[in-house]
């Protein structure tokens, strides 16, 4: 897996935007890679820049106040900041896809859903609306709606809200798309249609070989689904690596906090875990390592210099000063949490 | 699927509220008495101007507006002719002046039934007029409001309105002139455009008078305060005092004047429209532009223009009729309900039908029309439908 190619390379991302109270840096010096056919977790908290992170790479950043303040998105070799408008249209919906977190919102209510996939369908491979149709009867099929000759005449509003999700994963992948973004898809729906949802992602991930971003902050979603796991903290990227290695071994004290406050059934009665202090204001982030107000590790050099990612592992890096030399063990004195979580798969 | 079960009891639920949603709306606007009568005055009014097109035009119409027969003038409703001083070819349809005759013995009924023509049309052609302007300012202003506009595209749009100013007053040699700098302008911008953003180049002291000024929506919607400054009716009056008097131009007019309600609604539609997650995923599917605005928006937006125009129409016949009224409506021989009224208050004592028909007419519709406009906002409004 290590030597396929890397389909999306983003190289120092930086998303900016200009607010009344000052430059608001919501993605500051971002680096990720996605390889062909697997599947990369972006996994952080509300507000560090997930959701900007995946709506720039197809460029749908709001300008003005958003912009791209720098860095390149390199997709199968080209730049798409350096694309025109025009061009990033055709590969919007063909190249690369989205999907949207709340499956209730994001169809059109005044259009049947056959018309919504087929209006995609005839835009980019500019077929016939037989054709088109045809094809939507056939990826309806697909993704698991029953009796999809009467369902693709239906309204949004007809369906639950997993057929609704459903649908937006057919729109999303009528053009077979090489690389699919999914913004916490699975977020608003119960688990029982969460676990349907996820299945059907990654058979279809199978059959059809496509790249997946999945932005999310369930732990467990990321270690069932991605084969590589980012995780974000204000802005930034603070651990990157194999999603066995990053569960295995911890190598970023914001990671470790993570993994702790996860709630898991059978340990016995004890307070939930919660890394202390709040989310920074990303007007006014704290000089030196973010995380460092909230960090039971730091240290003088901590509140100074920022960290930059570097190795710990095989493709493992982590941005923490202390890197390599905290893991579980010490984890578990400083915080006092006795029960240290079974995080493998 | 598994989970199969969830889904058809889901889908059961759907469905009942999908025969609903129609028929729900009607049942508010059916439970309102005052609208479901002004729907039924709209369609005998549309029935009655659709046939007062059709028998008042050619050269030997069933009922003439135009034939004056002076031994008849001022005869009251349901009066018989008179069929010794009246040839056979003159007489009115069935040989009886159901409403009457003015003071050159033309047919009542007749006039009226030519001029609930030209209500309607005024009311549909203007209202159609302001609706289309409204929705194309009002996308504008709600899509792509944060766009800014830099002074040279605005030099560009000013000397481009110009123009058209100095074209309408037939000033021809002087809308050359600004229409040639508005061109000057915009291949200005077009060169400034290829140096400076395609080809990486420095534009130097170009740069400066490409400074941003003002964004779309500040432009549009202070545009539209500025005209709802203007005593509407004034300003028609003006215009058609200079314009040669004509249907059209009325019509024309009585739409320039009335599009700021209709902009301010779908404006106000989408910039809520916008920031739904099906107009972001439909800009990641790569939709364009102009198909998001026109097949995706506008009809998610246009409940509240529909309302408004409905209520707009009464607006513009009342509009027209006063215009007629004034002299400066419709030209004389073609009888509107404005100038049927006119000619009618000199006979006020004498004739007083000629007064009481257009105006109770008049009355009549344009309540109507506004009462089924409330009806319609209503049964629109999804606030006031029972969960």
């Amino acid at each position: 897996m290590s030597n396929s190619e890397a389909i999306l390379k983003i190289k120092d991302l930086k998303v900016y935007f200009d607010t009344d109270a000052g430059v608001v840096k919501s993605v500051d010096g971002v680096d990720l890679e996605i390889k062909k056919g697997t599947t990369l977790g972006l996994v952080g908290e509300s507000g560090c820049g997930k959701s900007v992170t995946c709506l720039s790479i197809p460029r749908l950043i709001e300008s003005p106040p958003g912009r791209i303040a720098g860095g390149e998105i390199i997709y199968k070799g080209k730049n798409l900041l350096e694309l025109s408008e025009k061009d990033m249209q055709g590969i919007r919906g063909n190249d690369i896809s989205m999907i949207f977190q709340e499956p209730m919102t994001s169809l059109n209510p005044v259009f049947t859903i056959g018309d919504q996939i087929q209006e995609v369908i005839m835009l980019h491979q500019h077929k016939t609306s037989a054709e088109a149709r045809e094809l939507t009867l056939r990826i309806l099929k697909k993704v698991g709606i029953p009796s999809p000759e009467i369902r693709i005449d239906d309204y949004p509003h007809q369906m639950s809200g997993g057929m609704k999700q459903r649908v937006i994963i057919a729109m999303a992948l009528s053009c077979s798309p090489d690389l699919l973004i999914a913004d916490e898809p699975t977020t608003a729906l119960d688990v029982t249609i969460q676990v349907q949802i996820l299945d059907l992602m990654r058979s279809l991930q199978d059959e059809l070989g496509m790249s997946i971003l999945l932005v999310t902050h369930d732990l467990g979603v990321v270690a069932s689904m991605a084969s590589h796991v980012a995780i974000m903290y204000a802005s930034k990227i603070v651990e990157y690596g194999p999603v066995e290695q990053i569960f295995s071994n911890p190598g970023h004290p914001y990671t470790l906090g993570l993994f702790t406050s996860i709630p898991v059934v059978g340990r016995g009665k004890r307070d939930l875990y919660v890394i202390p202090g709040n989310v920074p204001d990303p007007l006014a982030f704290p000089r030196g390592c973010k995380f460092w107000p909230r960090c039971v590790f730091a240290e003088d050099i901590c509140r100074s210099q920022e960290p930059f990612l570097e190795n710990i592992g095989e493709g493992h890096t982590a941005a923490c000063h202390f890197r390599g030399k905290i893991d579980k063990h010490l984890w578990k004195e400083k915080t006092n949490t006795g029960s240290f979580l079974n995080i493998s798969r | 699927m598994i989970n199969n079960d969830n889904d058809t009891t889901d889908l059961h639920l759907g469905m009942a509220e999908e025969v609903s949603r129609f028929t729900e709306a009607w049942r508010i606007f059916n439970k309102n008495r005052l609208a479901l009568w002004g729907l039924v005055i709209f369609t005998v009014f549309f029935l009655v101007a659709v046939s007062g097109l059709v028998l008042t035009v050619g050269d030997n119409p069933v009922l003439d507006p135009a034939k004056v027969r002076l031994s008849e003038k001022l005869l009251p409703p349901v009066s018989p002719v008179d069929t010794e001083m009246v040839k056979p070819e003159d007489r009115p349809f069935a040989g009886i002046y159901l409403l009457g005759t003015d003071d050159l013995g033309r047919d009542v009924l007749a006039r009226m039934m030519q001029g609930a023509w030209v209500s309607l049309t005024v009311g549909f052609v203007a209202v159609g007029i302001a609706v289309l302007i409204g929705i194309i300012m009002g996308g504008l202003a709600g899509y792509y409001g944060n766009v800014r506009i830099n002074f040279m595209q605005l030099l560009a749009m000013a000397a481009f309105f110009t123009s058209m100013v100095f074209l309408i007053s037939g000033q021809k040699e002087m809308a050359i002139n600004f229409m040639t700098a508005s061109a000057l302008f915009v291949s200005f911008s077009i060169v400034y455009y290829f140096v400076s953003v395609k080809g990486s180049g420095d534009p130097g002291a170009m740069r400066f008078f490409f400074f941003d000024t003002v964004s779309v929506d500040s432009l549009i919607m202070r545009f539209v305060d500025i005209m709802l400054c203007f005593p509407s009716f004034f300003l028609i009056l003006t215009v058609v005092a200079i314009l040669p008097a004509s249907i059209y131009n009325i019509m024309i007019v009585i739409g320039l004047t009335g599009w700021m309600g209709t902009t301010r609604f779908v404006r106000a539609e989408f910039l809520s429209l916008r920031e739904q997650d099906f107009v972001s995923a439909a800009r990641a599917m790569g939709i364009r532009d102009m198909s998001i605005i026109f097949r995706h928006m506008i009809p998610n937006a246009i409940a509240p223009v529909l309302v408004s125009a409905t209520i707009g129409i009464a607006g513009a016949i009342l509009t027209e009729a006063g215009l007629s009224f004034l002299g400066f409506g419709v030209p004389p021989p073609h009888a509107t309900w404005g100038n049927i009224l006119s000619d009618g208050k000199r006979f006020l004592f004498d004739a007083p039908w000629l007064t009481y028909i257009p105006g109770l007419s008049i009355l009549v519709v344009v309540l109507a029309f506004n009462l089924f406009g409330e009806g319609l906002r209503d049964a629109l409004n999804p606030r006031l439908r029972k969960r």
